[in-house]
């Protein structure tokens, strides 16, 4: 972690009128006489290469990430981000396909896309899969597009969507812009859905419960299956948020679990970089009543084994985005998949619930445990007791960055007080584990002896704590 | 397997302290009757055969790099300048997380303030967020945020407005109860307003340089929405036109979206891109996604955090102003690296240069008998030319011949089934462009 | 403690009678349990309300919060400064952090309202 090094430029107090980094060959063709009005300067910095790149490697420089260190983010799936994949999706067939390119020239990327299709829908137990959301909450709105639209089909009138205390604010957020009201279920003392208040909230204007199984809680609701029944029965459908399908995959399967709509997050547990938020990719997996329902174009495999893109599909419920997705993120997956196989993929959620199960059994003594029980690939727990030495889960946080860890997801979910949500996910060792444990327990130790610790954490990071509130009030979004 | 770190011992032992004996005891929870007890028939491939498999699916495309192409349709194939890939491939970069936790994430944070203060530089405009997915969403969103913005309910677009662009729009206002209009064309190809009613529209989306490539008289189209109260959004599918044509708030735009992937990402095959989006200062905590402000740590010392969170879906959930969470910010380090390369010099010059390219390769094309532009009004690297016979048969022909031609319109756009639509870069060449009219006379002289 | 001279609703919020209009703000509790605020989304003066209908929104750093009409009535002023220092709440809640006068629609409304002995009883249960 590199120390406090001082403010890095902004690259346009660098700028020196003269350089340029960029090389371009000489215009070859005639110059043609511009026949509209054309814009004065635009106020862009000029630097020479040398001095871009250091800019940059000095910046890269004051991040932490999961190739430097332990970076727990609680249903975020912060695994490694196998290089191979990286090497693939930068081949040139690849990198360098235009969408409108026909075709039949694009026969080896429609291949991965079925293949890929193919391969989730295995993982997940659903039909048929979309590629074309660019994100999870990207998927999840596609996924409410299609159940609005089989309800249309069906002449039903439903409108609205449950979603349980402990779900992720994208659900809620995704649901209105769907143009549905969002009713919030409780959850019981297990952390599952209560089934009470479920059936009282199911009607025959409800189109879908949103869940994630293992919950924001890291808790499999074993529920489920009556879960799936009272929705089903009350003719609503089941969307499954694919955020923490790390937790069961190669165990078990959404759409055996009775999901009718899943989307998943390539960048979560497919291990596609997080980019420092983004590019991820949110495919949509569906059992077959909704298929025609899917955004266009759809992946067709022909009897001849040609691929094409199907734009025919008088049902679609049209476009999430423009062309087929973040096709070189499917790339990166699609390797993952092929890397480990399915025996791969059960060893991979095994050793994330191992983990997450060791991880906590090393701080549970010392950390509240809202709900003890054996938790799948995540677990949260409350720092409720350091309230009583003025201290917040943020400062927990801060100190956690000081000893040089990434910090869980921290005060969510909302129903746990002071929410320190960990994931440590497979790609850690047991000394890894033993380590950020031994983090844990010192913070909770320095909290009661020498709360300044964490009050005036962090200390040994590029920045000092940041005063947000100032940051808020009077807002610069710019350099000028 | 080797992305695993546990061994044999280190589960017994763990599996030991948790009073367990064997892994599936840990998801004894799940029902039996949905319990997986057989890994999934997807064989483990070692890492020297997925890349031989990766390879040979590669191979079976025809890429850019080894044909010369033509096609454009908000994808554009500009030069990539070799620093960029090393920077990104930088793990501080890309195996980040979200900067939530500010103090140890302020790479990300203050080049997404660079990226943010580039925007606004390229668009004018006051504010830009963190970047959204791609230009139709970033579309969508800007339509959503003007009926939010006025409580109207007809959004109005130009028919030219990129056709993934109007069906992206079209799936995201459906459910929302708001009413697409689109706006036709006059026959210089230009948006036609004499058809349409401003009153009671939450905005007016103007695409320039529009889809079929032409300039849009963008400061009338403004005066023409502001008049009757409504948004006026400025939508962009070829970022580099930023470089030459007078920027979005030069004409009054209240908010300025589009397709950024031209800033120095390769065409990927439609993805991933990036969401460019910027509005007016006013108009700031109406704005969806991911904003970055400049701030004060507890030493005095400048640093950068999300700002104005209170807009977004972690926190307001389905009050947010969107649901968006990922952004694009990998894309959006790469957009900011290229134009620091680039410079202003450079921008420029890449703007001019496809001007150029494009215009040579018009009036060459236009000395083939029986081509001709479709639409007389000035564009920028694009042109649509109607040609004697179907598009899509030059197209074969071209492509035997290792050109990836144009874009067919008839598909989109019925009523122009014999309009065929090129596009030129800085990285065509003379000698590409002059290949290509060549190819294109040999098919048209074996018409009958 | 809390003003005797005020009225207060159970969601933390002060109404102080002044004839026919009601001067309204957040109490010391509600600005406390807020945290830093960093901006106030006045409603536009003129705008009708209804007794227990969203009035304006005030946010800080990590939330957004509802705050609801003590009393029916019309908008007549807004506190322009919180535009610029909306810290005034968290400084002065009774006093300068006031955030709109209302026209008062139905007087009778007030004795819904809690008074600060009642008040003080409710924050004592809650704490």
């Amino acid at each position: 972690m590199e120390r406090r090094v001082g403010v890095t430029e902004l690259i346009f107090e660098m700028s020196r009128r003269g350089c340029t980094g960029c090389s371009l060959t000489s215009l070859d063709v005639p110059q043609a006489g511009i026949d509209f009005p054309t814009r004065a300067g635009i106020g862009l910095p000029t630097l020479s290469e040398p001095e871009v790149v250091r800019h940059f490697t000095v910046l890269s420089r004051k991040n932490f990430a999961l190739d430097i260190g332990f970076y727990p983010l609680g249903s975020c799936t912060m695994k490694y981000n196998p290089k191979v994949n990286e090497d693939m999706a930068a081949l040139p067939g690849f990198a360098q396909l235009h969408p409108y390119q026909p075709d039949s020239t694009a026969q080896g990327a429609l291949e991965l896309l079925w293949e890929l299709d193919r391969a989730l829908c295995q993982i997940t137990g659903m039909d048929r899969f979309t590629l074309q959301p660019a994100a999870g909450a990207h998927g999840e709105l596609a996924g409410l597009f299609l159940i609005a639209r089989y309800f249309q089909e069906k002449g039903e009138k439903r409108d609205i969507v449950l979603v349980p205390d402990s779900a992720h604010g994208t659900n809620p957020a995704s649901a209105a812009l769907a143009g549905c009201q969002v009713v919030v279920v409780r959850s019981d003392s297990r952390g599952g859905v209560d089934l009470e208040d479920l059936q009282a909230k199911l009607s025959d204007r409800v189109m879908a419960l949103m869940l994630t199984n293992p919950n924001t809680l890291g808790l499999f609701d074993e529920n489920i299956l009556t879960i799936a029944e009272l929705v089903h029965a009350a003719g609503g459908l089941l969307y499954y948020d694919g955020a923490n399908l790390e937790g069961t995959c190669g165990y078990a399967r959404p759409g055996d679990m009775g999901f009718d709509v899943v989307h998943v997050n390539l960048h979560k547990t497919f291990s596609t970089p997080h980019g420092g938020g983004g590019p991820g990719s949110g495919p949509v997996g569906v059992k077959q009543m909704l298929e025609s329902f899917l955004p266009v174009p759809v992946v067709n495999k022909k009897a001849d084994g040609a691929f094409t893109l199907d734009w025919e599909r008088p049902q679609t419920i049209g476009m999430m985005r423009s062309f087929l997705g973040n096709f070189l993120v499917a790339v990166k997956a699609y390797t993952y998949i092929l890397s480990l196989g399915g025996t791969g993929l059960r060893q991979m959620t095994a050793d994330a619930v191992l983990n997450a199960n060791y991880l906590l059994s090393l701080v549970k003594g010392t950390y509240e445990l809202p709900y003890d029980r054996i938790c799948k690939h995540e677990f949260v727990l409350s720092t409720h007791q350091f309230g009583q030495w003025g201290l917040k889960v943020t400062d927990v946080a801060k100190r956690l960055l000081d000893k040089g860890f990434h910090a869980p997801t921290i005060a969510f979910p909302l129903i746990v007080d002071g929410a320190l949500m960990v994931e440590p996910t497979e790609t850690e060792s047991k000394s890894a584990l033993e380590s950020f444990a031994q983090a844990l327990l010192e913070i909770e130790e320095e909290a009661r002896t020498h709360p300044e610790l964490l009050k005036e954490a962090p200390r040994n990071t590029p920045v000092r704590r940041i005063d947000d509130v100032a940051a808020n009030r009077s807002p610069v979004l710019r350099w000028k | 397997m080797r992305y695993f770190p546990l061994t044999p011992d280190d589960r017994a032992e763990m599996l030991g302290a948790l009073g367990l004996s064997s892994t599936e005891e840990l998801f004894a929870d799940i029902p039996a009757a949905i319990r997986i007890q057989q890994p999934f028939s997807i064989p483990a491939l070692s890492e020297p055969e997925v890349v031989e498999r990766l390879e040979r699916l590669a191979a079976k495309n025809l890429n850019a790099k080894s044909t010369p192409s033509f096609l454009g349709g908000g994808i554009y194939r500009h030069y990539v300048p070799a620093a960029i890939k090393h920077l990104l491939m930088r793990a501080e970069f890309y195996t980040a997380y979200t900067p939530y936790q500010a103090e140890v994430s302020q790479g990300t944070l203050q080049a997404v303030f660079e990226y943010q203060t580039m925007i606004c530089l390229l668009t004018g405009m006051d504010v830009s967020n963190a970047s959204m997915y791609d230009g139709a969403t970033a579309v969508a969103e800007a339509a959503l945020m003007a009926r939010s913005i006025t409580g109207r309910k007809r959004v109005l677009a130009a028919g030219s407005l990129h056709p993934q662009y109007r069906a992206t729009l079209r799936t995201y206002l459906h459910l929302q109860g708001l009413e697409l209009v689109e706006i036709p064309w006059d026959e210089q190809g230009k948006l036609d307003l004499s058809q349409v009613q401003a009153e009671e529209a939450a905005c007016l989306i103007v695409q320039s340089p529009n889809f079929f490539g032409l300039v849009e008289e963008m400061a009338a189209a403004g005066q023409w929405i502001h008049a009757a109260g409504g948004i006026f959004v400025h939508a962009f599918a070829e970022a580099a036109s930023l470089g030459l044509l007078p920027p979005s708030a030069s004409f009054d735009a209240d908010i300025a979206c589009g397709e950024g992937q031209s800033l120095g990402m390769p065409p990927s095959y439609g993805g991933p891109g990036l969401g460019i989006f910027a509005a007016k200062e006013k108009y700031v905590r109406r704005m969806p996604g991911r904003l970055i402000g400049e701030a004060l740590d507890a030493d005095g010392q400048r640093a950068f955090t999300m700002v104005l969170a209170t807009r977004e879906q972690h926190i307001r959930r389905e009050k947010a102003t969107s649901n968006i969470c990922s952004n694009q910010a990998l894309c959006a380090l790469n957009a900011l690296i290229y134009l620091s390369l680039l410079g202003e010099e450079g921008f420029r010059q890449v703007a001019e240069q496809c001007y150029h390219k494009a215009h040579y390769l018009a009036d060459r094309l236009q000395s083939v008998a029986g081509l001709k532009p479709t639409f007389a009004a000035p564009f920028f690297n694009e042109v649509a030319f109607t040609i004697p016979g179907s598009p899509q048969a030059l197209n074969a022909f071209l492509q035997k011949h290792g050109i990836l031609g144009g874009i067919a319109l008839g598909r989109d756009f019925p009523g122009l089934k014999s309009s065929w639509l090129v596009a030129a870069t800085e990285m065509n060449s003379k000698e590409q462009i002059d290949a290509l009219v060549a190819r294109v006379a040999q098919w048209r002289g074996g018409l009958a | 403690m809390n003003p005797a001279e005020l009225i207060y609703t159970k969601d933390h919020e002060w109404s102080k009678i002044e004839g026919a209009t009601a001067r309204v703000g957040l109490t010391a509790y509600a600005q406390e349990h807020l945290g830093d605020i960093v901006f106030v989304d006045l409603p536009p003066v003129g705008k009708e309300v209804k007794q227990g209908e969203l009035l304006l929104v005030v946010e800080s750093v990590k939330a957004a919060s509802d705050v609801y009409a003590p009393l029916s009535g019309k908008v007549l002023e807004v506190n322009e400064a919180l535009a610029s220092n909306p810290e005034k709440i968290n400084q002065d809640a009774f006093g300068e952090g006031w955030v709109v006068v209302l026209e008062i629609a139905d007087p009778g409304e007030a004795a819904n309202l809690l008074s600060a002995a009642d008040y003080d009883t409710l924050l004592a249960s809650q704490r």
